[in-house]
């Protein structure tokens, strides 16, 4: 199982970079941490005639806190979130998150934008990204422009960027202090894929939720924000009769895939549970 | 035939000058182009960890990098671990620990562990098999490699204490 062959370009900076990609278009890929599309080569389900490498544009390889956002460039590797890269629900969210993608040698190359622009539907990126709608910044030698979450995830490994475009940034909204956070995930063995999972965030003041985030992932073609149970959440006392209601209503809401892994009737079951495991958490 | 690079790697301290195809692994450039055939390859897609090796001190999967990637960065393989005939402690403690069988994952588990370890040198129990369950074996059952990685890092804390 080797790569075919191809030519290889390191550019040294992102103008560099664009310009290549600019002139190659859909003859190039861009090659980040490698974690996916490595693997697709040697399996020669990917033959790209020319591969980017992006891995020296060091002015993509940041982690930037404001008001407003944490923004992640492109270079940030998985393994950045090992702990805590903001304080406060969001570090704690995406530290938990992370134990759950692949394992510690993979998190050491592969990239959070990475697994955005794959766009795999078991993505827990993909999945964090929609539901706590993200936005991303695609560079070309166009221009750049924000793509929202709901935009950005057109379906298994497609997304809204351009062949010339690079993911260059991706911003996640902030979290103030009285948020909190809940995840949970299942897969068969550690590192694995999910076969279900979800994410849950709700601000509770007094014991009504004043606002919420949930969305599952693992199901579908790509994950989902669960918008009209978001919605349901507001203005309720937190409760276990709410959470179970929710788990149930958001079983009956998607139409889940099969596949060898999982018929679409168990992947029913793990959105239930998943969302009511996640939401516990986040209300505990 | 595509053309070949001209790629200077940096391995366990020694320099290999190599001429290499773009498409050929970190791991193949290894074992053909350098000769260090203690880095192994099950799986060839990062399933497995046999081909495990450090770059830049970091635990990756040596398949799923390119060989020409590796240039300006420094490798240590297996080969780099002991100190002549003086074993790494973790080699030390697989042996006496019987944390090997046939011996097929262990150098990607070696690897694994002394990149782990170096991050955290106290890595709870929870922590090793975290990390652990990054790689396959066929034939040990795990727990000795457990058992050897535990071991090991106590005598390395210990070693660091002196
Ligand atoms: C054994 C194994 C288990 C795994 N388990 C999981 C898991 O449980 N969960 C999970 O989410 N992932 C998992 N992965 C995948 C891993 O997270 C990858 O790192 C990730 O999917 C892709 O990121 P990368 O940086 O490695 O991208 P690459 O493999 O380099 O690229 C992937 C694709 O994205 C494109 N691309 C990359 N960066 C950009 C960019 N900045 N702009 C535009 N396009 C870009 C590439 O051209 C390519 O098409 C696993 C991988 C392996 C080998
Ligand atoms: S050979 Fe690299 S992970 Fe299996
Ligand atoms: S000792 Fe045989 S595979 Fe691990």
């Amino acid at each position: 199982m080797k790569a075919a062959a191809f030519d290889y370009l390191r550019p040294a900076d992102l103008g560099e970079a664009l310009a290549l990609l600019a002139t190659h278009k859909d003859d190039c890929k861009i090659l980040a941490g490698g974690q996916s599309l490595v693997p697709a080569m040697n399996f020669r389900l990917a033959r790209p005639a020319i591969l980017v490498d992006i891995n020296d544009l060091n002015e993509l390889d940041y982690l930037r806190a404001d008001a407003d956002h944490l923004k992640i460039g492109a270079l940030t590797r998985h393994a950045a979130f090992h702990r805590p890269v903001v304080e406060g629900p969001l570090g704690t969210l995406l530290a938990k998150v992370v134990r759950y993608i692949a394992h510690y040698p993979i998190r050491q190359r592969g990239t959070f934008a990475g697994s955005l622009s794959h766009a795999d539907p078991a993505s827990e990126w993909c999945l964090v990204a929609a539901t706590l709608r993200a936005e991303m910044l695609a560079k070309s030698v166009r221009g750049e422009r924000v793509i929202a979450a709901g935009d950005f995830f057109h379906g298994t490994f497609t997304t809204a960027l351009e062949p010339d475009e690079v993911l260059a940034e991706i911003r996640l909204p902030a979290m103030a202090p009285d948020w909190r956070v809940g995840f949970y995930e299942f897969s068969r063995r550690a590192g694995d894929f999910a076969l279900g999972m979800a994410v849950a965030a709700a601000r509770v003041e007094e014991g009504t939720i004043r606002e919420a985030r949930l969305g599952v992932g693992g199901v579908a073609d790509r994950a989902i924000r669960l918008g009209t149970l978001e919605d349901q959440l507001v203005g309720k006392p937190a409760s276990s009769a709410l959470i179970d209601g929710i788990a149930r209503e958001a079983r009956g809401m998607i139409e889940p895939n099969g596949d060898i892994h999982a018929s679409p009737e168990y992947r029913r079951d793990l959105i239930a549970t998943s969302v009511k495991r996640a939401l516990t958490e986040a209300l505990a | 035939m595509p053309d070949k690079r001209d790629v200077t790697l940096a391995v366990n301290g020694k320099t290999y000058a190599v001429s290499v195809e773009p498409r050929r692994s970190l791991a193949d450039v290894l074992r053909d182009d350098c000769g260090l055939t203690g880095t192994h390859l099950g799986c060839e897609h990062g399933v497995c960890g046999a081909c495990t090796v450090l770059v830049n001190e970091k635990p990756v999967r040596a398949c799923l990098m390119f060989g020409v990637q590796a240039e300006g960065k420094t490798v240590r393989t297996v080969e780099g671990l002991a100190d002549g005939d003086t074993l790494h402690p973790l080699q030390q403690a697989f042996w006496e620990n019987h944390g090997l069988q046939c011996g097929f994952c262990t150098p990607g588990f070696l690897m694994l562990a002394a990149g782990a370890l170096q991050e955290n040198p106290d890595m709870t129990d929870d922590d090793i098999k975290d990390v652990l369950s990054s790689n396959l074996c066929r034939c040990t059952g795990y727990q000795n490699i457990v058992k050897a990685v535990r071991l090991a890092a106590r005598e390395m804390r210990a070693r660091a204490r002196i």
